[in-house]
């Protein structure tokens, strides 16, 4: 290993060659600003286009100023930071920037978690210099996510994102000079686009141009309307992060002020996602054992390996660009799908309200999730199973809304019979965690044996794909796991060239899992936030006395009452579904 | 066998076709075919010859008359008069614009008689679609050279020995770039010609191209040797359509003689080329942006380092180099790098292609050794300003160069010096301005273009160079004030300090440079809102002199927008918060009473 | 097309391809080399000039003789025709009369080879407003 020793604003440093002087300020404690400049380390996912220009520095012998972030330290270089000529070179890039931004931070969604705001403040900007004409773009809304083009800095992070990680390609730089943009081919909308809705470019864009589609105000609507019976659930990875926007260390498990909030901000009933993704398991479980079954007894015709399918993002993934192999995942809907059937039916007949008077409202770490409760084929004669789904930082904005101190709440229980749930529904919230659900139980069904230990850490981590034998008593399971759309494009083009030797597959459209959802409170480049929040959803899979999603008392109940046994008829009718060819392709003559 | 006993070469570069000289070669072999002397006179279309202003040029061997000015239907005369008869056609001949003298060979006349013609050795000379003309005049001599007796160390030694330094403006020694190419190992590497050239209105690379494509081709395959590089690309402009038709039918002739392709002259060294097309973007010059373009991504630059030499094209080891720096390299092997190093200054060795253009009498393409002077060039070769107007500046290097003035006019033409003077080499625009060039127009026109082809990519350049275009463009209306100018300069030199390529980094340097040298002039601009040079129309006013004004109505009618008033016969106004200053008024008026001030 | 294979190859292929362009490359320095003008007005090509003038072109290119030969008009000596002017590097020119092939091949051998006078020189007998006349 090399190393290099240099000198930044008077201080010895010693690095790796390699290393950019940004990196190598910050190991001595120097913070250069940045604002393009992303790194989730951990996950090799790094942007550093170098186009900003604001972590500019002074280098001895270097005619001008370097960018820090694209910059590799040598030995002997002599680096500067701060200079009359840095600040001012940098102050006036800043302003050039906000001179092209308007001026909605009253209004703005990001407001107070905009990193340009946090810039401009920094760095005491009281007067922009050099004010011109404006970029005007058209505002692009889709069901999830909204593009306010005129505050785009032409960062790069959501385009990095689509195109390197997710693989997707929705959106590139388009046009030259000071039209440039980052926008879907031909400048059309997202909706019309092969954008997924993952909302990962929401997740990593530094100002409002890129933000959620706001559904708060429809459901204090539904609160407020007396006629209507208004039923909440919320995913697993929502409790493991919702703490963070009251300040809470990240990885703080909130789940119990999180029911406590719910009550209070009017919800008639306060449930959990995670009791549907107990629900999840049984279907697909049984579907998996199904379909090995068939295998093992030697029918060629069967599909394997079989796919998770709670993810609505991977499903709009392999819709729109690999349609040919939609008969492969599981047909089981997604928890939140599964949900709302169940609250629609079984759980509207048990109160004796009808289903046009329930509105189930959902909150999820997930923006696809908004696209999702909106397909044509979950809802009955035109009503919805879920009427809307709002994301971890709605639910945040909604508690703060109402005067509610989040902090000094009590903790509470979610509501039944829809609340309960097991260890297995929780780790659903991070990659790894539907597979190893599945596992639990799959085992337990197959070799009608009891599992003496219920962790499959060979199927946990943060690495991209992953993969394990897992040993049902003399079986040899293959299990395969990805997380990040470019990850599961690597498994898909395995099976489709027939390469892939897996029984079954975890797909994950977003970093690390749910807990990376577009819909989370942003992590804004720092990856040990989605390893603290993992760790919060494995702590709470542990602390909870039933772990296998099989053992849960009010599935059994369910099953006994209103479905019968896993894929009747009627678990047909309402939790399992089927895909759609829905690649546009445009032929240009 | 056809020994021809005297040539007519016409000029075939882009100017002198857009004046139809392709025609007058279809007339000239008429003529001759009817008066049978095909076999003894030979036509043929060659390159440029430089002297643009005097275009379509026919130059008579062996006698060497130069014919300017020539039309298609001069074809007869020339083959009656000067072929058949010896008589040179006097009404074709160039006439000295200071004494009216004819002057029939081109080594007398004053925009010939400095030039040394080393990159455009063969422009002017041979058919640039005839290898066998190249091969005549040594084409592919030099790469024999190369490949038979030196090894790619002693050749890169050569290059390093003669001194040459990059001709698309960066100016760096080839030499060097060649080693660092060569020292870095890779499983291919890859040979760039840089055939972009976007500056407005510089086309050396483009005459070079039209008129002696081989000499670029065989620098390309000398630069493979040299580096270990088997594959080359040439990115050309699409805009230059007769250059790649030229260099298309260049490249298949030499396949055909074996001179690219595999096992070259049976030495084992193998080497071939390709072109690919550029798509309108000036930043694709920048040679990273050019490798991505190539690459098929979008044509944004990357920063630097890794350089190209270290990974470049598909990641590769890559050499980039201009199509002036290879036109100069084989004969810098066939007549050694000491006869090339004695040419020049003691930094900046050989000579300079320039586009001379603007308000000077010989518009064209000139080839001067390093450390004429500009006077040299603007009053001897260039024949002085036009109209006997007044010089005020010349502009070098196109939008990344600055304006010199009357004091700058001794400087010896150097990379360093022009530097040294507040503007560079860039490619070799000349761009000549007189005292009706009004200079905050002139910084205006180069950031019109800078904006119009940044990539977007980094701030500075993107918002920054909007914003100083915007500015000067207040100055222009008259909207400017003093507050205003301080900005100026402070945005010009954060964007300089601060872009990412060399686009943005010099992007301001018109600006600086008018500021520097004229001064006064934005300060009339803005304190007296007035444009001395006349250029700038919201600066100036049309006013009707009631005197000779008999209320005609004529102007009043004319007027777009209705702002002359008057009674029939009586004296007529104009009122100025109306007016567009069209001018049409001024047209006509029959009384000259209608003036701008 | 011929294939060049080698360095021996290419190296006779533009020997044999000097020829061609050698006129173009002689235009530009005449001076460095012997230029014979014929005279090609109506007398000089009535009395064969064309002739003489193909004659000095293919035997001096035999001979090894670098020459620039042109065509020019009427030289006045018209009872001598055909008259030609031949001016031999840092000379002044000097005209022959009454050239025919065999006096081409005195003049070349005596005079262009060896600078040795020839019979038949007409002296010159006016002036040019241009003595610098090439």
């Amino acid at each position: 290993m090399e190393f290099v020793n240099l000198t930044i604003d008077n201080k010895s440093v010693k690095v790796e060659k390699g290393t950019s002087i940004l990196k190598a300020a910050r190991s001595v404690g120097i913070d250069i600003p940045t604002l393009c400049y992303m790194s989730l380390g951990d996950m090799n996912i790094e942007n550093k286009p170098g186009g900003c220009r604001i972590c500019v520095v002074e280098v001895e012998g270097r005619r001008n100023l370097a960018p820090a972030c694209c910059t590799d330290a040598h030995t002997d270089m002599v680096i500067k930071t701060n200079t009359m000529r840095v600040l001012n070179a940098r102050r006036t890039v800043l302003e050039l920037i906000l001179s092209d931004h308007p001026a909605d931070c009253l209004i703005c969604a990001k407001s107070g978690n905009c990193e340009l705001q946090t810039m401009a403040h920094k760095l005491g900007v009281r007067e922009i210099h050099y004010k011109g004409e404006m970029s005007t773009y058209k505002e692009d809304f889709s069901p999830s996510i909204i593009r306010d083009m005129d505050k785009c800095i032409m960062c790069r992070r959501c385009e990095m994102m689509c195109n390197e990680v997710q693989t997707v390609g929705a959106l590139w730089g388009v046009n030259r000079g000071f039209q440039a943009v980052v926008s879907p081919a031909f400048e059309m909308d997202l909706e019309k686009s092969t954008c997924t809705y993952c909302g990962q470019c929401v997740a990593v864009c530094p100002t409002g141009a890129l933000t959620e589609v706001d559904h708060t105000n429809q459901v204090i609507r539904a609160l407020a309307d007396p006629s209507k019976t208004v039923v909440v659930q919320t995913a697993p990875a929502v409790r493991a992060a919702l703490g963070e926007e009251f300040g809470l260390k990240p990885g703080t498990l909130v789940t119990g002020k999180l029911a406590a909030a719910l009550r209070r901000l009017g919800f008639n009933f306060v449930f959990d996602t995670d009791f549907a993704a107990d629900l999840t398991i049984m279907e697909e479980g049984t579907e998996l054992l199904d379909r090995l079954g068939r295998h093992l007894n030697g029918d060629k015709e069967v599909k394997l390996p079989i796919l998770t399918s709670c993810c609505p993002g991977w499903v709009n993934f392999f819709e729109k660009q690999f349609p040919e192999m939609k008969e492969i995942p599981s047909t089981a809907r997604s928890p939140q799908q599964m949900f709302g059937a169940i609250a629609k039916t079984y759980f509207a007949e048990k109160i004796k309200v009808n289903r046009k008077d329930m509105v189930v409202v959902s909150v999820m770490p997930c923006l696809a999730k908004k696209y999702e409760c909106q397909r044509e084929e979950f809802a009955t004669d035109g009503n919805p199973d879920v009427d809307f789904s709002i994301s971890t930082r709605e639910l945040a904005a909604l508690i703060k809304g109402a005067n509610i101190d989040f902090n000094l709440l009590p903790d509470e229980d979610f509501d039944n019979p829809l609340g309960e749930s097991t260890g297995a529904a929780v780790i659903f919230g991070t990659t790894g965690g539907v597979i190893e659900a599945a596992v639990r139980t799959a085992y337990e069904i197959q070799t009608k044996k009891k599992l003496e230990k219920v962790d499959f850490e060979e199927l946990r981590g943060l690495e991209g794909v992953r993969e394990a034998t897992i040993d049902f008593n003399g079986l040899p399971i293959r299990i395969g796991i990805a997380h990040g759309l470019g990850n599961a494009r690597k498994l898909l083009e395995d099976i489709k060239a027939g390469k892939s030797y897996f029984h079954a597959i975890e797909i994950m459209a977003c970093p690390g899992g749910c807990i990376g959802g577009g819909g989370q409170p942003l992590h804004h480049g720092d990856s040990s936030i989605l390893k603290a929040r993992q760790m919060a959803i494995y702590q709470e899979d542990r602390n909870k006395p039933i772990r296998k999603s099989h053992e849960n008392p009010f599935i059994v109940k369910l099953y006994e009452e209103f479905l019968k046994h896993p894929m009747s008829e009627k678990a047909h009718h309402l939790l399992h579904t089927h895909y759609f060819n829905k690649k546009n392709e445009f032929i240009i003559e | 066998m056809a020994k021809y006993k005297m040539h007519l070469l016409v000029c075939g570069g882009t100017g002198c076709r857009a004046s139809a000289s392709d025609a007058i070669v279809g007339k000239l072999q008429k003529e001759l075919d009817e008066k049978n002397l095909q076999d003894e006179v030979q036509v043929v279309m060659t390159g440029c010859f430089g002297f643009c202003e005097k275009g379509p040029i026919v130059k008579v061997l062996p006698d060497n008359t130069f014919y300017v000015q020539v039309k298609p239907d001069d074809a007869k005369v020339i083959v009656e008069e000067h072929v058949i008869k010896g008589r040179k056609v006097e009404k074709l001949l160039y006439k000295d614009p200071a004494d009216q003298k004819e002057i029939s060979d081109s080594k007398h006349m004053g925009f010939y008689k400095k030039q040394l013609r080393i990159a455009l050795r063969n422009c002017g000379v041979i058919n640039p679609e005839n290898i066998e003309e190249a091969i005549a005049r040594d084409a592919y001599a030099a790469l024999a050279k190369v490949l038979t007796e030196m090894t790619p160390q002693q050749a890169i030694q050569e290059m390093i020995d003669s001194g040459l330094r990059g001709r698309g403006g960066g100016g760096f020694p080839t030499g060097m770039k060649w080693k660092i190419a060569s020292q870095n190992h890779a499983d291919q590497k890859y040979v760039v010609c840089n055939a972009d050239e976007g500056d407005p209105g510089a086309f050396m690379d483009r005459s070079i191209l039209e008129g002696d494509p081989h000499s670029v081709i065989e620098a390309m395959a000398i630069n493979g040797y040299c580096i270990g590089a088997t594959k080359g690309l040439v990115y050309i402009r699409a805009e230059y359509p007769l250059a790649i038709e030229r260099l298309k039918i260049a490249i298949n002739q030499v396949r055909e003689y074996g001179l690219l392709g595999d096992d070259i002259l049976g030495t084992g060294f193998s080497f071939d080329i390709q072109l690919r097309y550029g798509a309108g973007a000036f930043v694709c010059g920048e040679e990273t942006a050019l490798i991505h373009s190539m690459e098929g991504e979008r044509g944004e630059p990357t920063f630097k380092p890794p350089f190209p030499a270290e990974s470049g094209y598909l990641g590769k080891p890559t050499n980039v180099n201009n199509v002036e720096t290879y036109a100069n390299i084989p004969v810098i092997y066939l007549k050694g790098a000491n006869w090339f190093n004695k040419i020049g200054t003691a930094k900046s060795k050989g000579t300079k292609v320039f586009a001379l253009a603007g308000k000077i009498n010989n518009v064209g393409l000139i080839e001067v050794p390093m450390g004429t002077t500009l006077r040299e060039v603007i009053y001897e070769i260039g024949g002085g300003i036009k109209d006997g107007k007044k010089f005020k500046a010349v502009q070098t290097g196109g939008p990344s160069g600055g304006c010199l003035t009357e004091k700058h006019l001794d400087t010896p033409i150097d990379y360093d010096n022009l530097i040294a003077s507040g503007s560079m080499m860039g490619s070799g625009g000349m761009i000549v301005m007189d005292e009706d060039d009004c200079m905050v127009s002139v910084a205006r026109f180069y950031l019109d273009f800078t904006v119009e082809e940044s990539c977007g990519k980094c701030a500075p350049c993107r918002i920054g160079n909007k914003r100083l275009h915007e500015q000067l463009d207040i100055i222009c209306k008259g909207k400017g004030t003093l507050a205003d100018m301080d900005k100026l300069r402070n945005l010009s030199h954060v964007i300089k300090d601060t872009s990412l390529c060399g686009l943005g980094q010099t992007s301001p340097n018109p600006v600086l440079s008018t500021l520097d040298n004229f001064y006064d002039e934005y300060l009339e601009h803005v304190h007296d809102k007035k444009c001395r040079a006349g250029v700038c129309k919201d600066l100036m006013q049309y006013i009707i002199d009631t005197e000779p004004c008999v209320g005609c109505t004529a102007c009043a009618r004319v007027c777009p927008v209705g702002a002359i008033s008057g009674e029939r016969k009586g004296p007529h106004t104009i009122d100025q918060t109306i007016c567009i200053k069209c001018g049409a008024c001024m047209d006509k008026c029959k009384f000259n009473a209608i003036s701008i001030h | 097309m011929v294939k060049v294979k080698s360095l021996a190859d290419l190296q006779n292929l533009k020997a044999n391809l000097q020829t061609k362009v050698d006129l173009r490359e002689k235009g530009d320095s005449a001076e460095r080399l012997v230029q014979v003008r014929v005279a090609m007005a109506t007398c000089g090509i009535a009395s064969g000039a064309k002739k003489v003038m193909e004659f000095f072109i293919d035997e001096l290119e035999k001979r090894n003789i670098d020459a620039v030969v042109t065509q020019t008009g009427c030289m006045g000596y018209c009872y001598a025709e055909p008259t030609i002017e031949v001016k031999l590097p840092n000379q002044d020119p000097v005209v022959f009369g009454y050239v025919d092939s065999k006096k081409a091949d005195e003049i070349i051998e005596k005079y262009i080879k060896n600078g040795e006078l020839v019979p038949g020189i007409i002296p010159v007998n006016y002036e040019t407003i241009d003595n610098n006349n090439q």
